[in-house]
């Protein structure tokens, strides 16, 4: 798959709290195609103490109208200054990257999001809409202030809410939602979120011999698989999750 | 027109643009970047007798202007190299040149006896400068002796351009700078990271799993600048200049410290177009300055 360096256009940004917004991008030729579970390592202009470009999950793409878009939380200085951008600036991405999450077979499929993780799941349910299946989806937060845009999940799939604090959907960790006690629904689950949430997801689907992938969001620098900053250590050695993944098979790593 | 072409002690570099080890994996990671064969040259990561996992994860930490890595050379060995890395990528530019790595003098030696048999790989860089690794890597680098020594034994086997990387972390750089010449090393690169740290004060840990690791980056390069300045004074074999390149600016600067070639790194983590635009800024700005021949400006400090 080609990768590229462009320079795209802020068509709108959604401040969804003081800790979340979403940047929809444009650019001036036909986005390229991308993938549900793929990132984008953006640039981020005049931070001082911000060195390295940020990697971000694709949100969604909305190819009728050529916008890409990326759910930001703000956790530290480069995606704080990267929040004052402004409709008609410009910033810089190098994308599509990463692999995939692999294409269900049926509607037995579960998609399971913890807090800023929930932003690779939306696009994955879009795209599986778009193929003609039907998701279920968790989305779990410490509060309903990270519950983001529940209404475009509920789009693609049949959505299922939690929070920590009970603010909003089921009350306590996704893991304790009722989904999970009807193993027998699912072949297949795909999860992004905090590590033991993914931990605790995978360690379910290994006892339930239910195929499982994560999306996994380890440091890193380059984002192509050269400076070999980001690896996950595997089954098969230490793989780099910008290149070999973000997405992995749980079974592939030592968890 | 300007001429960008620099006899690098015998090694024809269509321009004096390198990539440094480590930051462009095998080239072939970047091709939806650059055009590959418009490089000098580009230096692949650096490889073992025998395949390595390197450190465990955390391996970077960001830092101002900069970064740590303590990679540790994680790379699939020679043999993999020889027999399904190098068929691929040695159609990409006609100096590609291999840094090689080892945990003793034995593993240099058979690892650049290796390569010396590959047609079309003109160059090694010795690397006794990695500051990742527990056995080997920069212990030969930081003392005279040693640095002689595996320089020596290599050049035994080794037939085409041996080029040397050399450590900043040493009292006095020149030193082994001239160590290695003796030795036969038929040019010398600096700088490689210098050794550093950095704690996560929320958990109190260091935010590398080795500890220390090896800073890059432009928080570098006034020292890496300095330290080839001061070489170019005291040998007479060329200096491949390297350390927090990021633009052509920086790169001339290099050549005026007395670098007859840069590389670029770090930088291309971040844009990994970068050394097309500096190749492309060395020749506006020798045009711009009415320089017919780049080689006007080596050395000129």
């Amino acid at each position: 798959m080609h990768k590229y360096i462009h320079d795209l256009r802020v068509v709108n940004k959604k401040r969804i709290n003081p800790d979340y917004y979403i940047l929809e991008l444009t650019y001036s030729d036909t986005l390229a195609d991308m993938f549900p579970g793929q990132f984008v390592e953006i640039k981020v202009e005049n931070a001082p103490n911000t060195f390295l470009r940020r990697p971000i999950s694709i949100y969604d793409v909305d190819y009728d109208n050529n916008i890409l878009k990326l759910l930001i939380q703000i956790v530290g200085e480069g995606t704080n200054i990267l929040s004052y951008v402004e409709p008609y600036d410009y910033v810089n991405l190098v994308y599509p990257l990463g692999n995939s999450f692999s294409m269900p077979e049926n509607n037995r499929i579960l998609l399971v999001g913890g807090g800023c993780g929930m932003a690779p799941l939306l696009y994955t349910a879009h795209y599986f809409s778009d193929f003609g299946y039907t998701p279920s989806i968790l989305i779990g937060a410490k509060n309903n202030l990270g519950i983001i845009e529940p209404e475009e999940f509920e789009k693609y799939g049949e959505l299922h809410i939690c929070t920590e604090d009970g603010s909003d959907g089921t009350e306590g960790y996704v893991t304790q939602h009722k989904l999970f006690e009807s193993p027998e629904l699912f072949d297949k689950v795909y999860v992004c979120g905090p590590e033991p949430m993914m931990k605790a997801v995978a360690k379910w689907t290994v006892k339930h011999n239910i195929h499982c992938e994560v999306s996994l969001e380890n440091l890193m620098a380059c984002g192509i698989g050269a400076c070999l900053c980001c690896v996950q250590e595997t089954v098969n050695g230490n793989l780099c999750v910008c290149t070999e993944g973000p997405v992995f098979n749980v079974k592939d790593l030592l968890w | 027109m300007v001429n960008l072409e620099i006899d690098f002690n015998g090694l024809i570099l269509r321009n004096p643009v390198l990539t440094a080890s480590g930051t462009f994996g095998y080239g072939e990671e970047f091709k939806d970047f650059v055009n590959l064969n418009a490089l000098g040259g580009f230096i692949v990561k650096g490889t073992t007798l025998n395949p390595r996992q390197g450190n465990p994860y955390p391996r970077m930490a960001e830092t101002p202007k900069g970064m740590l890595n303590a990679v540790g050379l994680q790379n699939k060995g020679i043999d993999e190299f020889c027999n399904s890395i190098y068929p691929r990528i040695k159609v990409y530019n006609k100096n590609i040149i291999v840094n090689v790595s080892g945990s003793n003098i034995d593993e240099y030696v058979e690892c650049a006896a290796r390569i010396n048999e590959l047609e079309t790989i003109p160059a090694i860089e010795l690397n006794i400068s990695c500051p990742n690794v527990k056995q080997g890597g920069m212990a030969f680098g930081t003392s005279c002796p040693s640095a002689k020594q595996v320089v020596k034994e290599v050049r035994k086997v080794y037939k085409k351009h041996l080029m040397v990387k050399l450590s900043p972390n040493v009292t006095d750089i020149v030193a082994i700078a001239q160590a290695v010449e003796e030795e036969g090393a038929d040019s010398v690169s600096l700088i490689n990271t210098l050794l550093g740290m950095a704690i996560d004060i929320n958990t109190q840990k260091p935010k590398l799993s080795t500890i220390t690791g090896g800073l890059s980056g432009p928080a570098i390069k006034p020292v890496a600048l300095r330290m080839v300045w001061q070489v170019s004074k005291a040998v007479k074999i060329p200096i491949c200049g390297l350390g927090g390149i990021m633009n052509a600016g920086d790169a001339i600067e290099f050549m005026l410290a007395g670098a007859s070639c840069v590389q670029i790194g770090t930088a291309n983590f971040i844009n990994p177009s970068v050394t097309t635009e500096i190749i492309n800024g060395i020749y506006e700005y020798c045009s711009s300055k009415g320089i017919s021949d780049i080689n006007d400006i080596i050395g000129k400090i």
